[in-house]
C-alpha cells in the first residue's frame, strides 16, 4: 500500500516533464495512479469487507514510527471517492484547462500529489502516519487554491484556509499523542479493539475533534471552505466536494467505533453537525454564485454527515457510509456540471444565467439526476442514505435530532431546486445565455459520477456490503422500500417543503442570510492577532541596547539567581586559590574589570575587555586546559581586531557630556548584581556535583579506543559531541551572513528610499 | 646601439609574483608600515603552514579545526593590516560566503556518509595505510569533520573582514567624499 502511495507522489514529481510536451497528456497520465489505486481496491474487495488487508513498514524504528495502513470496509469506501472519483475529475481537467493554461501544469502534478496524501490518509492505520497524510493534503489544498499567488482573493483564501485547518490539525496532533499515550499504542486497530477511558482521553477526544470540525468544515469554521472556492472548479469538485473535506468527516467515522458512547464524542457531533447542516443549508439559499451556492450545500451536508458519523449506533453509521458515498457521488458530477456551465457560458452567475436548459440539454440532465440524489429522490443512492438516517435516529428516540436532520433535508431540496433553477431555467427578464458547446471531456466524467449514483441507489446492497463491514452485520438493512412509516413521511415532507420553500423564496430573502458572519469573526481573529503582535513587539523591541541588556540581566538575577539563593548550598572546602599564579591573574582581570568602567575613550576599553580575555586564557594554563586556553586567545585576539576595524566609525569617546546619576545609578545597580549573580552561581554550581564524575571517565577511557584520539577535547568534539559541534557551526554560519547582510546590505537602504539594492550591490552582499 | 626594451621596469624588478607575498601595493602614503609588510611577508605562509600543524595535530595535542581555522583566519588578518583590501583580493580568489558554505557542506557531507555504511551519523573510523620509510599513517575519519569546521572559520574571518574592514573603510571614503 505504501508503494501505490509513493507511486503516487513520485509520478506527481515527473509530471512536469509531461507537461511540458502537452498539458492535456499530463491530465490523462495523472488520472492513472488514482485509476490504478481504485481498480487495486476492488480487487481487494473481499479481504477488504473481511477483517481488512494491512501492511507496516518501519519509519524510524528506534524511536517507533512506523508507516502502518490498512484497507477495510470504510477505507474502500473513502477510496472510491479519493481515488475512482477523483481519476475521473482529473480527466475531467484535461477539458477544463486551456491547452495554454499556466496554472495547468502546476495544477496536474499538485492534484496528482494530492490524491496520493488523501489515499495515505485513509489507509492509514497509524495516527502519526495518519497526522502527516493530514497536514499534505492541507498543503496541498492551499496550493491549489493560492495557485500562482497572484491574485488576491485567491492568496486570502488558501491563507486562511490553511490556517483554519492546521490549527485544527496542531490540536489533533496533540489528542492523538494524549490518546496514543492513553492507549500504549498508536496503531489505530488495537485502540479501537481496547479503547482507553478516562484520565486524559475526554480532552484527546476533544482535541481530535477540534482538527475533524476544521476539515469538514463545520461550525464555527465553515467560512474557509466557500472562500476556497476561488480555486479552479475541478480542484474544488475534487477537494473542496468529494474528498479533503471529508477527511475530518472520515475521522469520525475512523474513531466512533471506539468512542461513540461516550458523551464527550457523540454530543458536539450530532449538535455541531446539526447545526452546520442548518446554517450551511440557510446560507446557500441566498448564493448567487452557482460555486458558492454549492459549496455552503457541501458545508450543510458535511454536518449531516458529522451527526450521522459521531452519533453512534449502528443504523446511524450505516447511513453514514451510504451518506458519504452518495455525497461524493452527486456533490463531485454539480460542481463539474458548474464548471462546464462556467466554460460554456463565461459565467456562473444565477442572476445572469437563462435558459440553458434548451441549450445544453445534456448537462441539464446529468445535473438533474445528481440533484435528485442531492434532494433524497428515490431510487438514487442519496434518497437510501436519507432513509435510513431519519431511521436511525427516529428508532432510538432522538427525536430533536431527527428534527434538526429534517429541517436540514427541507433546506438541502430547497437550495438543490434553487440550483437546477438557478443554472438551467428560462427566467423571465433575463437575456437567454449563448454557450459554446462543450466538448465530451467537459460533459462524460459528471455523467460517470452521476450515472454511478443511479447504480448504486438501485444496486444498495452493494452499499449494505460496504456498510456491514464497516458496522457489522444485522438489524437495519438498506432498502428502497421500507413499506410506509415515519421515514418514508420525513422524506416526502423534505421534498415538499423544500419545494414550497424555493416556491415562496421571495418572502425569504429580507430574512437575509443569518446574524451572524463567521467570516467576520475569523478575520478578526486574524486581526487580533496581528494588533497583539504590534503591541507585544513595540513594548519589548524598544531599540535601546540597554534596555535589552538590562531586561537580560534582570531575568538573570531573578530567576536564576533566585533558584540559586533557594537551593544552592555554599561549598565548604572552597580554598582562596589553588595556584599561587591565579592570585596575579586574578588580580589583573579584576582590575582591568574595573578601569573598563571608568574608561571614557572606546578604545581604551576594549584594550581593558582585551586584559580581561587573556587574563581568563591565562586561569585556564594554570588550571591545565591547554585547548581550551588556545581558542580564548585565538578568540581574543580576532575580536580585539574586529573591535578595532568597528571603532573606526565611532567617536572616540563613548559620551561627550557625563551622563546624569539618575542614569547611571540603576544601571550600575544592575550590572554588579548581575555579575554578583553569575559569579555567585558559578561557585555553587562548583559545589553542586554529588557524585563522581561519570561521564568525565567514560569519555578519558573511550578517546584513544572509540575515537582514536589521543586528545580527549579533541575526541568529544569531533566525536562524542560532533553534532553539537555540527550545529555550531551552522550557528557560525548564520552568524557570518548576518553580519554580511547588517553590514553590507544596509548601506545602501539607508540612502535609497525604496531599500531596493542595485544590481552591484547584490554582488558585493555575495561576496 | 639599439636598445633592448626590457618588459619589467626597472623599479618592478623586485616586484613579488608569487601570492602568498605581499604585492607592495603603495596605498597612500600615509598608512603605510614597512616594518609589518616585511613581517607580514615572512610571516604569512608560516602562519598558513602552523594552522595546518594545528588542524592534523588536533587529535593529538591541543589544536584541531576552531583553532586551526582562527589562526589561519588571522593570518589574513594580518595580511588585510599589512596590505589593506586590494592585497587581500588579490590573495582570495574564493567568494569567502562560498567558503563558509563548503565548510558547512563538507562537515554535513562528513555527518551523513556513515549513513551508506549502514552506520550512524556522524560515526568515525580509523583508516591506517603502511607508507614506506614513513612506517604507518593512520588517520581519524573526523579529521574530515575537522576539516569542515576550518574552512568555515576561515571564511567567516575573511567574511569579517570584508563587511567590517573593507566595507567600513569604503563606507568612510565615500563620506569623505561627500563631507
Amino acid at each position: 500500500m505504501l508503494a501505490l502511495v509513493v507511486a503516487h507522489l513520485a509520478i506527481a514529481v515527473l509530471l512536469p516533464l509531461v507537461s511540458a510536451r502537452s498539458t492535456r497528456a499530463a491530465f490523462l497520465v495523472a488520472a492513472l495512479p488514482p485509476a490504478a489505486a481504485f481498480g487495486w481496491a476492488l480487487t481487494q474487495i473481499g479481504h477488504a469487507l473481511d477483517g481488512g488487508v494491512a501492511s507496516t513498514t518501519a519509519w524510524a524504528p528506534a524511536l517507533g514510527l512506523e508507516l502502518s495502513f490498512r484497507l477495510d470496509a470504510l477505507a474502500l469506501a473513502m477510496i472510491v471517492l479519493v481515488s475512482g472519483v477523483g481519476a475521473v475529475i482529473i480527466v475531467y481537467c484535461a477539458g477544463y484547462f486551456e491547452r495554454r493554461a499556466e496554472e495547468a501544469p502546476r495544477s496536474a502534478a499538485l492534484l496528482l500529489a494530492f490524491a496520493g496524501a488523501m489515499l495515505g490518509l485513509v489507509l492509514a492505520d497509524d495516527l502519526f502516519t495518519l497526522y502527516v497524510f493530514w497536514e499534505l493534503t492541507s498543503v496541498t489544498s492551499f496550493l491549489l487554491v493560492g495557485q500562482s499567488g497572484e491574485g488576491r482573493a485567491s492568496r486570502r483564501a488558501a491563507v486562511q484556509a490553511l490556517l483554519v485547518t492546521v490549527f485544527g490539525g496542531l490540536a489533533m496532533l496533540l489528542g492523538f499523542v494524549l490518546l496514543g499515550e492513553a492507549a500504549g499504542t498508536y496503531r489505530i486497530s488495537e485502540i479501537l479493539a481496547d479503547p482507553p477511558a478516562g484520565g486524559l482521553v475526554p480532552l484527546a477526544l476533544v482535541l481530535i475533534l477540534l482538527g475533524a470540525f476544521t476539515k469538514s468544515a463545520q461550525l464555527p469554521f465553515h467560512p474557509w471552505l466557500p472562500a476556497a472556492m476561488v480555486a479552479p472548479t475541478p480542484v474544488s469538485a475534487y477537494l473542496h466536494a468529494a474528498s479533503m473535506v471529508k477527511a475530518g468527516v472520515y475521522l469520525v467515522a475512523r474513531l466512533s467505533p471506539g468512542f461513540a458512547d461516550l458523551a464527550v464524542w457523540w454530543v458536539p457531533c450530532v449538535v455541531f453537525g446539526a447545526a452546520t447542516m442548518l446554517l450551511g443549508g440557510w446560507r446557500a439559499l441566498h448564493e448567487t454564485d452557482l460555486k458558492r451556492l454549492l459549496a455552503f450545500g457541501t458545508v450543510s451536508q458535511l454536518g449531516f454527515l458529522m451527526a450521522l458519523m459521531g452519533a453512534g449506533g449502528r443504523t446511524a453509521a450505516l447511513a453514514g457510509v451510504t451518506m458519504l458515498l452518495a455525497h461524493g457521488l452527486f456533490k463531485a458530477p454539480l460542481f463539474l456540471v458548474v464548471g462546464t456551465v462556467d466554460r460554456s457560458a463565461g459565467t456562473r452567475d444565477v442572476r445572469k444565467l437563462s435558459g440553458l436548459r434548451k441549450v445544453l440539454p445534456g448537462t441539464a440532465i446529468t445535473a438533474a439526476l445528481a440533484a435528485a440524489s442531492m434532494a433524497g429522490i428515490p431510487p438514487l443512492l442519496g434518497f437510501v442514505g436519507k432513509e435510513a438516517a431519519f431511521a436511525a435516529f427516529l428508532d432510538d428516540g432522538r427525536w430533536p435530532v431527527a428534527l434538526a436532520l429534517l429541517a436540514g433535508s427541507v433546506l438541502t431540496v430547497a437550495y438543490t431546486a434553487r440550483f437546477l433553477w438557478g443554472a438551467f431555467a428560462s427566467k423571465p427578464g433575463v437575456e437567454p445565455s449563448t454557450v459554446r458547446a462543450p466538448g465530451l471531456l467537459l460533459t462524460v466524467p459528471s455523467w460517470v459520477c452521476a450515472l454511478a449514483g443511479l447504480a448504486l441507489g438501485i444496486g444498495y446492497p452493494l452499499v449494505e456490503a460496504i456498510g456491514e463491514g464497516y458496522v457489522g452485520p444485522g438489524g437495519y438493512h438498506l432498502a428502497l422500500w421500507h413499506g410506509l412509516g415515519l421515514p418514508l413521511l420525513f422524506s416526502a415532507v423534505a421534498l415538499a417543503g423544500g419545494l414550497l420553500l424555493h416556491r415562496f423564496r421571495a418572502v425569504l430573502r429580507p430574512l437575509g442570510a443569518g446574524p451572524f458572519d463567521a467570516q467576520r469573526g475569523y478575520e478578526g481573529v486574524i486581526a487580533g492577532i496581528g494588533r497583539a503582535a504590534v503591541v507585544v513587539t513595540g513594548r519589548l523591541q524598544l531599540g535601546s541596547l540597554p534596555f535589552y541588556l538590562g531586561a537580560i540581566l534582570v531575568t538573570v538575577i531573578v530567576l536564576p539567581g533566585t533558584a540559586a539563593l533557594l537551593a544552592g548550598g555554599w561549598p565548604t572546602d572552597q580554598p582562596l586559590f589553588h595556584v599561587i599564579m591565579q592570585v596575579p591573574l586574578g588580580l589583573a582581570v579584576i582590575v582591568a574589570a574595573l578601569a573598563v568602567v571608568k574608561a571614557r575613550r572606546r578604545f581604551t576599553a576594549v584594550l581593558l575587555v582585551g586584559v580581561i580575555g587573556y587574563g581568563v586564557g591565562g586561569l585556564f594554563i594554570v588550571d591545565g586546559a591547554p585547548d581550551l586556553a588556545l581558542a580564548q586567545f585565538l578568540v581574543e585576539t580576532l575580536s580585539l581586531v574586529v573591535f578595532v576595524f568597528v571603532l573606526r566609525r565611532l567617536p572616540a569617546n563613548f559620551t561627550e557630556e557625563s551622563p546624569r546619576r539618575r542614569v547611571i545609578v540603576p544601571k550600575a545597580v544592575v550590572a554588579a548584581l548581575g555579575g554578583i549573580t553569575v559569579a555567585g552561581i558559578g561557585v555553587l554550581l562548583s559545589a553542586a556535583r554529588s557524585g563522581p564524575a561519570a561521564a568525565s571517565a567514560q569519555f578519558f577511557e573511550l578517546a584513544p579506543s572509540g575515537a582514536g584520539a589521543d586528545n580527549v577535547i579533541s575526541a568529544i568534539i569531533v566525536d562524542f559531541r560532533a553534532l553539537d559541534t555540527v550545529g555550531e557551526i551552522g550557528v557560525l554560519f548564520i552568524a557570518a551572513a548576518g553580519v554580511a547582510s547588517l553590514v553590507l546590505a544596509t548601506r545602501h537602504d539607508r540612502r535609497s528610499k525604496t531599500g531596493q539594492g542595485t544590481p552591484e550591490h547584490e554582488e558585493e552582499v555575495r561576496g | 646601439m639599439t636598445q633592448q626594451e626590457d618588459p619589467t621596469p626597472f623599479e618592478s624588478w623586485d616586484r613579488p609574483r608569487q601570492a602568498w607575498l605581499l604585492s607592495g601595493d603603495c596605498r597612500g602614503v600615509r598608512q603605510r608600515t614597512l616594518l609589518l609588510e616585511m613581517t607580514t611577508r615572512a610571516l604569512f605562509p608560516t602562519v598558513l603552514v602552523f594552522s595546518l600543524y594545528l588542524l592534523l595535530v588536533g587529535h593529538y595535542g591541543p589544536g584541531g579545526g576552531f583553532a586551526a581555522g582562527l589562526v589561519a583566519g588571522l593570518a589574513f588578518v594580518l595580511r588585510y593590516i599589512a596590505g589593506g583590501s586590494e592585497d587581500l583580493g588579490a590573495v582570495v580568489r574564493i567568494r569567502p560566503p562560498v567558503l563558509v558554505g563548503t565548510g558547512l557542506a563538507v562537515a554535513l557531507l562528513v555527518a551523513v556518509v556513515p549513513l551508506a555504511f549502514g552506520l550512524p551519523v556522524l560515526s568515525s573510523a580509523k583508516w591506517a595505510l603502511d607508507v614506506p620509510l614513513l612506517g604507518t599513517i593512520a588517520v581519524q575519519t573526523s579529521l574530515f569533520l575537522d576539516v569542515g569546521v576550518y574552512l568555515l572559520i576561515i571564511g567567516v574571518v575573511i567574511d569579517l573582514l570584508r563587511s567590517l574592514g573593507s566595507g567600513i573603510e569604503r563606507d568612510m571614503r565615500e563620506e569623505g567624499e561627500q563631507a
